[in-house]
């Protein structure tokens, strides 16, 4: 039998490695909204697991409305991306640092 | 059950596995193949909890649009491949103290919790051989949480706009109509009546 | 009521003339404050005759204001009268009110002569105060006000250097005596306990024998009051050790040296003394102190005096030497003497002035007696109101029929000193007698090089030569008046016959003190000394300066040392620079750099100010503008939210 715990020790594997990736990466920023989408799931898993042990379908619901929300995210996070690359020609992290105080 | 545990394992230890490489590897179009098996594998978690729904769903939308997204822009844009450099060595120590700290109390906080202290039940899912994952949602979305969808519909629609109003680019030298413009021309200012002698020009 | 308006009268003069002295203009600053104090002074000999002569001496407080009470020490403003602040009245009002109209016509090219007039009002109520003060603390502030006026006179011009520099060393050699002054003001609250003149003087005789005890040592405490008391008059009246501002302060325009240097401000000392007589009849000790330092200055100013090539120097030594005069003559016992000397002493001096500044203003600011000479034909009327004030200032009388007011004056004096038999009376005696011969030499030696012999001018000078206006004269001519006569009309109720009626109670003296009966007994060689010293100074310059002019040149070559000496004024500039000036500099300098820079500056603000450049420089590292340092810092912060709570637990 898998207990509740299983399923949520899994998403908070997940959701430690998205972290990793926003910080450990020095190649490009699309690593990084890559693990954005990781802490995503691992949220969803989360939410999904839940409903199911509680016999609750709110949180199915909510993992739906997550999904909306993530895809509209990568989107714009995308599209501003490619802004970014067409102005500056550079996506390597080291060289986005225009806000150096 | 054995089925049950041994996917459960199957798929959650395929799923961190490529979780890493997603973020390790040195080549983008693989961090972004490793993502879709990420999702893949999240969707078999789901099945086995019994929300097929979500599962395709998750399938359809995440890696049906929003990976293959991730890689038309990877393509686009052309990234170099870069090893991991040697900065990353040195923040390296530090991060994963931190990611132990904070996963070590993720999981302690997990398996001290007091289930029972859980009350909620908004919706009961016990006759769930009875009714589908699919109309049991359906049930619920379309009528108590019709602000939930309405407000996704909305926010999908801002993405939208966002996304090509960012990345428009209006070419100079391409022709376009103006309709407001054309509809406002005025007799009096565009013609011009002259009175040409026979044999010259204008 | 009249005691009142004499006093308030140049207060308001000083205010309005200082506030709106721009507003009004400067003719009407003028005749404002000058009539004002006329007024007071016609009004301060009214209260003279009414309380000297006419309804005796009565001694009138009047109370203007409550000042302030604290624990034992009960103050008010108030205005006493008897017959000492009368007659100093009389002196400061009439010199003052002849001085003010001096002004309008010796100021006339000045720019900025509002200021000068209200600070000649405001001086004036100052010293008003001082005199008309009924307890020690109104004493004292009259004795500030006025330091601060002529603080504010002698710089007057103050964009000149040496105006500032006279004007700052006037003020801190006053404040030496004024600090003795405050001391001897906190003993006398200490010992008696009250401020106000009438309980002190009453209370004398029940302290005369108790001691203080000062840093382990014990005093007799009505003798160390007296020294400290005394100690301020001789930072004030310019004595020995503190004279060295007074020639200095020649740097002010004339009328401020007539006013301030010759008649009131410097005999604040002397008017402190006699009106303290109740303390010093009890310090015999001090008061032999007095008339050494008296004596020591008489003899000592006038012999600077007597190779001075500046006139208004030579005036100013001759000032020093005749208040060495009178302290000698309040250190014998004799105050109502010394008094008198201050009186006649006021007109004769102040004429004295005023004269040399008409001729300055002929000579076009010219002040150097070398460059003067034979301007007896040019200048006739000034020639004679300097020939009425040299008689006056030298003595000059025959005994027992008629002399000039100096005669009176300063032969009283004289003869007091050889009356007593004091061991330091002797001492007292020959100084004066010589100073008397000096005085004379010096006084006719002015004469002679300014108005007689051969013009040593330019001819530029020269051409403008001119006769001082008539603003100028006429109100010298009251000054004649009391030069002349004063002396003889006042003789008899000030020192001889009346002199218990007129003082009354004023002025107190031992029973044992007899001084005032004595010194009309002398010898009448002694009677006739000073005036064969007057002769004898007289032919001395007459033969100097007009028969052979070149020997004072030869003996000033000859006896070099010497004349350096007294031309340097006894070096006492150099040594006081040696011994008080350039440590004090040195000390200050030293707390400046090492303490205030190096010490304050260092840990204070420029050390802040290092640590904010310094932590902000670090701080700003940590904005690298990378987005992965600030996601790290976000986990790492939540992480430490984590395990705070997981460690200290929310229950």
């Amino acid at each position: 039998m898998i207990a509740l715990n299983h399923y949520l020790v899994l998403a908070s594997i997940l959701f430690v490695i998205g972290i990793f990736g926003v910080f450990l990466n020095k190649k490009n920023i699309i690593i990084i909204l890559m693990s954005i989408e990781l802490m995503l799931l691992a949220v969803n898993i989360n939410f999904v697991a839940f409903s199911s042990h509680l016999n609750d379908i709110m949180g199915q619901i909510f993992s739906l409305l997550i999904l909306t929300v993530a895809a509209a995210e990568a989107a714009i996070g995308l599209a501003i991306l490619v802004i970014y690359f067409r102005n500056k020609g550079s996506i390597s992290v080291d060289d986005i640092n225009e806000m150096k105080g | 059950m054995i089925v049950v545990s041994t996917l459960f394992y199957l798929f959650s230890f395929i799923m961190i596995a490529s979780a890493f490489m997603v973020v390790l590897s040195r080549n983008p179009v693989h961090s972004v193949l490793f993502l879709i098996l990420c999702f893949f594998n999240s969707a078999g978690i789901f099945l086995l909890l019994g929300a097929e729904f979500l599962a395709f769903i998750l399938v359809i939308v995440y890696v049906g649009a929003v990976a293959v997204l991730f890689l038309f822009v990877v393509m686009m844009l052309d990234v170099e491949f870069k090893s991991i450099t040697t900065s990353v060595i040195s923040y390296l120590p530090i991060g994963m103290t931190i990611g132990f700290i904070v996963l070590a109390e993720l999981i302690l906080v997990l398996f001290t919790w007091n289930r029972d202290d859980v009350k909620s039940m908004s919706y009961s899912t016990e006759n769930i051989e009875q009714i589908s994952n699919t109309e049991m949602l359906g049930m619920v979305l379309y009528t108590d949480n019709i602000l939930f969808f309405q407000l996704a519909g909305l926010i999908l629609l801002a993405s939208m706009i966002g996304a090509i109003v960012l990345t428009v680019n209006h070419r100079p030298s391409a022709k376009r109509q103006n309709i407001s413009v054309q509809v406002d021309r005025d007799p009096k200012e565009s013609i011009k009546n002259i009175d040409v002698k026979p044999g010259s020009g204008i | 009521m009249i005691y009142s308006s004499i006093v308030f009268l140049p207060l308001i003069g000083a205010l309005i003339t200082g506030l709106f002295g721009k507003t009004i203009g400067a003719r009407s600053s003028e005749i404002l404050t000058s009539s004002l104090v006329s007024i007071s002074a016609i009004l301060s000999w009214v209260v003279l005759a009414d309380v000297g002569w006419v309804n005796g001496a009565n001694d009138d407080v009047v109370i203007i204001l409550k000042w302030l009470t604290s624990g034992n020490l009960d103050l008010s403003w108030s205005i006493r009268i008897d017959t000492l602040t009368a007659v100093m009245l009389v002196v400061v009002n009439t010199v003052s009110a002849v001085v003010h109209f001096y002004s309008i016509g010796y100021m006339h090219e000045d720019p900025s002569r509002q200021r000068f007039f209200s600070y000649l009002s405001l001086f004036t109520f100052a010293m008003l105060m001082l005199v008309t003060s009924n307890n020690f603390m109104q004493l004292f502030f009259g004795w500030e006000g006025v330091g601060l006026a002529s603080y504010l006179l002698i710089g007057f011009w103050h964009h000149k250097e040496s105006a500032n520099n006279a004007a700052m060393k006037a003020f801190i050699v006053n404040r030496v005596g004024d600090f003795g002054f405050a001391l001897g003001i906190f003993c006398i609250f200490f010992i008696f306990g009250s401020l106000d003149f009438d309980y002190v003087f009453s209370n004398v005789k029940y302290m005369a024998d108790q001691n203080i005890y000062i840093l382990g040592y014990s005093f007799n405490s009505i003798s160390f009051i007296c020294i400290l008391l005394f100690i301020g008059a001789m930072g004030k009246s310019a004595q020995f050790f503190l004279h060295t501002w007074l020639p200095d302060a020649m740097e002010g325009p004339t009328p401020v040296s007539a006013l301030i240097h010759a008649a009131t401000m410097v005999t604040a000392g002397v008017f402190l003394v006699a009106r303290c007589s109740p303390l010093y009849e009890m310090a015999p000790n001090v008061m032999s102190f007095i008339v050494f330092i008296g004596a020591t200055t008489a003899i000592f100013a006038a012999s600077v005096a007597l190779v001075q090539n500046d006139i208004k120097r030579v005036i100013a030594y001759s000032t020093c030497s005749q208040l060495g005069y009178m302290f000698v003559a309040l250190g014998l016992g004799a105050y109502q003497v010394g008094i008198f000397h201050l009186f006649t002493h006021a007109f004769f001096k102040a004429l004295l002035f005023l004269g040399a500044g008409s001729v300055i203003h002929a000579m076009s600011n010219e002040q150097d007696m070398r460059n003067m000479g034979g301007l007896r034909k040019h200048i006739p009327k000034t020639y004679i109101l300097m020939l009425v004030g040299t008689l006056a200032l030298t003595g000059f009388g025959i005994p027992g029929i008629f002399g000039m007011a100096g005669f009176y004056s300063k032969d009283a004096i004289v003869e007091a000193a050889f009356a007593t038999n004091l061991a330091i009376s002797s001492y007292a005696f020959t100084m004066l007698v010589l100073a008397a011969f000096m005085t004379s030499f010096y006084s006719w030696r002015l004469v002679f090089m300014t108005f007689h012999g051969t013009p040593r001018a330019s001819q530029d000078v020269i051409s403008h030569i001119h006769e001082s206006p008539n603003i100028m004269l006429v109100p010298l001519v009251v000054l004649v008046l009391g030069a002349i006569l004063s002396g003889y009309l006042f003789y008899d109720s000030f020192i001889y016959h009346d002199f218990k009626e007129f003082w009354a109670g004023s002025i107190y003296i031992l029973k044992e003190n007899n001084i005032l009966k004595d010194l009309h007994y002398v010898p009448t060689i002694v009677k006739w000394t000073p005036t064969l010293m007057m002769v004898l100074g007289l032919s001395l310059a007459y033969y100097f300066y007009i028969r052979k002019p070149n020997i004072p040149s030869k003996i000033a070559s000859d006896q070099e040392v010497l004349y350096n000496f007294l031309l340097n004024k006894w070096y006492f500039d150099e040594i006081y620079d040696f011994l008080f000036v350039k440590p004090a500099v040195r000390i200050g300098r030293l707390f400046w750099k090492a303490g205030d820079e190096n010490i304050i500056n260092r840990y204070g603000p420029d050390g802040i100010s290092k640590q904010v450049v310094r932590v902000t420089k670090r701080m700003v590292q940590l904005q690298s503008g990378l987005i992965y340092h600030y996601a790290f810092s976000m986990i790492i912060g939540l992480s430490i939210f984590i395990t705070f709570y997981i460690i200290i637990g929310r229950g």
